[in-house]
């Protein structure tokens, strides 16, 4: 059986062009759900929200919160369908968003 | 926080009087809607200078006695997004009121040229923003379909443009 | 058509380039987050799930050719491609950028367009029927009011913060397609003994997690009063409305709260108070506005168009398209060609930019260069030569745009869902596009006449649920959509507020469920009986029994 490995992440929309995107391991904000860091303590929690509260001041994104998520595999998948679809694109336009540019999460379906 | 006043930083020499502080002799006195009704009688009687300070949540329909004795009517925006003390300001004026009307609170340069326009002609504003924030605030847009404001040099009245000769709405003491 | 003066350019150039410096000042860093929201909602900038959003503003519904083009060119320049109509008369723009939505503004300046105040606490776009200055049983085009309107609420300095946003819909018809009934202020046109114009002015509709059928404050508004009166009542609203919870700030409460008398009485009030108002500019203003909306030179036609029967016989398709997507016209010879924006299995209201040239062309061929958008997220041809009408089909057959359901159970007005609206419970257009394929069968709607289905993602009510024939409203339970059903809404004339018929269904279970209402209905009707008609005179109760019977 494969480890499922619970936790947050935290999100955000990039401030220029709206696109959803997660905070990872090094500090960055990548589209790629996948990417995220995935914390569990709440020191980690707090490191990821000053970080993303130095990053909204700099302007860099805006809208920033954390979502449960849980990673199996390697690859990150979020709990809520809501933050499912902002990590894939709309469930009606598979042609469109995170899906069709080889951003989304490794979970390509809402459902699941 | 500084005072703006004819697109300048003044001083401000008027001074709030809390409800159960005795009236001074003379001066610039700022009192409270409660006091105003409460104190009538004395204050009508004060040699000095008297203005109100009304919440926004105080009725303004019920003023019109009072107002030919006032020289400053302050009003409250508690957050930017909450705008009665722009109907307040309004009626005042509709009222004849014709003191100084002063904006305190959460105010933004980019409200500024609504607050001018129903007749706000002071305000305490915060020090983040310079006075060139002001003023260039206060130009940004020449033009406004309604009628009856205070208008600003330069502004002018889209539908008063269009179909000029008639009555304006009301008196416009400040209209430029 | 409106059109913009000097002055109108001018403040919708001033308003772009203002704009442009907030939207730089906010990616500066000079203004926060919080400062620059509802600056940005003030020009129609939400930010959703994916990107963010411009909603672009479509005054009373009517555009030309040009205007429909140039929506094409923004689409395809700034977004994906498409747009999405709204129920508000307003197209949605999904992928948009913070750092390019001042160059919109300025593209839709340039066309006599903006997204001033489609969004915010301020007097949204004002909306009116899509059949004004065509429809056969108008009394008056309620254009020029709307026009009117639009001008004096914009940037009004008195009503940008209000407790809440406010919506105005405007008929000028005695059957109301505007909803005016389900607005913050509804306005309708009607004469009164003397042969005199005037407006009924209704208060306090809305949808929401509170639905309310608006109440009448004035039977017969003289058109001169409308702007002095209009602003008594925004004024009492923008005092007294309450500021202390969101969710009980719009009018309805307030109006709801102190009651239809006392609330009545404080317009009043206000309304005395102003002094001496003269409004011989309003009039001068309504009368110039009035020019642009003369109504159009058709030329002289016989009632019976040959080209036209004969195109109908030749072709079923055709026929059938014609029998369910035309209505009736003013002047003889003409029809109003109402193009579904509900192709089967299709999104509601999305269009396409090779759509939206290919409509703007027949616009400007067989419509004297006019199209509206329809509160039903349809697009209309308001003056169509009947003999016009075939080689208007044949083109909207070529862009899939020729489906044949206006006003049946496939017609379904349906919000954006959780596919891309940050407020949602559940998805919509999923919703929408399993029933439109399980109806897919026009014969089999037509079979079931004129139902309204209305969808929305949330307890909002932007796809109109609650004043749908039948409304189906998605949620959440522990994580999982689920959609309740109700039935009975409408929001004509005789509005009437939709009621629950029990617990909810998942998504996969609604279509099915939807189907045993219209069974039902089938069983019960009498003859020529439609489905409103027929729920009103026997209730809830059968269709109830019928949905939860195995349960
Ligand atoms: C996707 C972004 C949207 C957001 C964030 C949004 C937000 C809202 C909210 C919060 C309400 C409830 C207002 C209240 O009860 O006070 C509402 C109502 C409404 N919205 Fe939307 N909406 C969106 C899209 C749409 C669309 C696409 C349409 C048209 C299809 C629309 C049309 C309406 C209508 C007609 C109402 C009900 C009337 C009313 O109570 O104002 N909205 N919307
Ligand atoms: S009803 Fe809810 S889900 Fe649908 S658009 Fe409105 S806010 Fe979004």
């Amino acid at each position: 059986m494969s480890q499922i490995e619970k936790g947050q992440v935290m999100t955000a929309n990039r401030l220029r062009d709206g696109i959803a995107v997660f905070l990872t391991r090094s500090g960055e904000w990548s589209e790629k759900i996948d990417e995220a860091a995935l914390v569990q303590e709440p020191q980690a929690t707090a490191a990821l929200e000053s970080r993303a509260a130095a990053d909204v001041k700099a302007t860099l994104v805006t809208g920033q919160y954390l979502i449960d998520a849980e990673r199996i595999e390697s690859k990150v998948r979020a709990t809520l369908i809501r933050e499912r679809i902002r990590t894939l694109g709309p469930s009606v336009r598979p042609d469109l968003g995170k899906q069709a540019e080889g951003t989304a999460g490794a979970f390509a379906a809402v459902e699941g | 926080m500084p005072l703006l006043k004819n697109n300048e930083f003044v001083s401000d020499d008027w001074a709030f009087l809390p409800d159960d502080a005795a009236l001074p002799e003379s001066g610039k006195v700022v009192v409270s809607l409660t006091r105003l009704v409460k104190d009538w009688d004395q204050l009508v009687e004060f040699t000095g200078l008297l203005g109100l300070s009304l919440a926004n949540s105080e009725r303004t329909d019920e003023l019109e006695a009072y107002l030919p004795q006032l020289t400053l009517v302050v009003l409250t925006f508690p957050a930017f997004t909450d705008g009665r003390a722009y109907s307040q300001a309004r009626e005042l004026r509709l009222q004849g009121y014709r003191g100084e009307l002063r904006a305190q609170g959460n105010l933004l340069p980019d409200q500024f040229q609504y607050l001018n326009q129903v007749g706000f002609d002071s305000f305490v504003v915060d020090e983040r923003f310079s006075l060139v924030d002001w003023q260039g605030a206060s130009k940004q847009m020449s033009l406004a379909y309604q009628r009856g404001l205070y208008r600003t040099a330069g502004e002018r009245e889209v539908w008063s443009q269009r179909h000029q000769g008639f009555a304006a709405w009301e008196e416009q003491p400040h209209a430029g | 058509m409106y059109r913009y003066d000097e002055f109108d350019h001018q403040f919708v150039s001033e308003r772009t380039a203002q704009f442009r410096d907030q939207a730089n000042r906010r990616m500066a860093g000079v203004i926060t987050e919080d400062e620059f929201r509802p600056l940005r909602l003030m020009n129609g900038l939400y930010l959703q799930l994916h990107a963010y959003m411009l909603r672009v503003a479509i005054p009373y519904g009517t555009l030309s050719g040009k205007q429909m083009r140039q929506l094409a060119y923004i689409a395809d320049k700034y977004d994906r491609g498409y747009g999405h109509f709204t129920t508000r008369q307003n197209i949605q723009y999904n992928w948009i950028k913070l750092e390019e939505s001042a160059d919109i503004l300025q593209d839709l300046a340039d066309v006599e367009m903006h997204a001033i105040q489609t969004s915010g606490n301020c007097i949204r776009n004002v909306t009116t029927d899509h059949w004004a200055g065509a429809a056969a049983d108008e009394l008056l085009d309620p254009r020029p009011i709307g026009e009117l309107i639009r001008q004096w609420s914009s940037l009004h300095p008195e009503f940008s913060f209000l407790p809440r946003k406010f919506k105005f819909a405007i008929t000028g018809a005695p059957h109301d397609r505007a909803a005016v009934k389900v607005h913050d202020i509804g306005l309708r046109a009607h004469k009164n003994d003397k042969g005199e114009t005037g407006w009924e002015v209704m208060v306090g509709g809305g949808q929401g997690r509170t639905p309310m059928v608006a109440v009448t404050v004035r039977d017969f508004l003289p058109e001169k009063d409308v702007i002095p009166y209009l602003e008594a009542i925004m004024r009492v609203y923008n005092l007294y409305g309450r500021r202390d919870n969101k969710y009980k700030a719009r009018i309805k409460i307030l109006v709801h709260e102190l009651g239809a008398e006392k609330f009545k009485a404080e317009v009043e009030a206000e309304y005395a108070r102003n002094p001496a108002q003269t409004t011989e500019v309003e009039q001068r203003e309504l009368a110039r506005i009035e020019k642009y909306f003369a109504k159009p030179a058709l030329e002289k036609l016989s009632r019976f168009a040959p080209h036209f029967e004969e195109a109908k016989r030749a072709n079923p398709d055709f026929a059938r398209w014609a029998k369910n997507n035309l209505a009736a016209h003013q002047h003889d010879g003409y029809t109003i060609v109402n193009i579904s924006l509900k192709p089967e299995g299709g999104i509601p209201g999305d269009a396409s930019g090779e759509q939206m040239r290919v409509m703007a062309t027949l616009g400007e061929r067989y419509s004297q260069d006019e199209l509206r958008v329809s509160h039903a997220q349809n697009i209309v041809l308001p003056h169509v030569k009947l003999d016009d009408v075939f080689a208007v089909w044949q083109a909207l057959k070529a862009a899939d745009l020729a489906a044949a359901n206006y006003g049946l159970v496939g017609d379904i007005i349906a919000c954006p869902g959780l596919d891309y609206c940050a407020l949602a419970t559940a998805r919509s257009i999923p919703i929408a596009q399993a029933l439109s394929r399980k109806f897919a069968d026009v014969a089999r709607q037509e079979h079931y006449g004129p139902v309204k289905l209305n969808i929305s993602g949330c307890i909002n009510a932007c796809g109109h649920h609650h004043v749908g024939h039948i409304g189906i409203l998605g949620l959440d339970k522990k994580g999982e959509e689920f959609y309740q059903i109700t039935l009975g809404g409408s929001s004509s004339e005789k509005a009437s507020i939709g009621t629950i018929l029990g617990p909810g269904f998942a998504a996969h279970e609604v279509p099915d469920a939807i189907e045993t209402i219209l069974e039902t209905y089938v069983k019960l009707r009498e003859p020529g009986e439609e489905f409103l008609a027929a729920y009103r005179r026997v209730g809830p109760k059968p269709f109830k029994e019928a949905l939860y019977a195995t349960a």
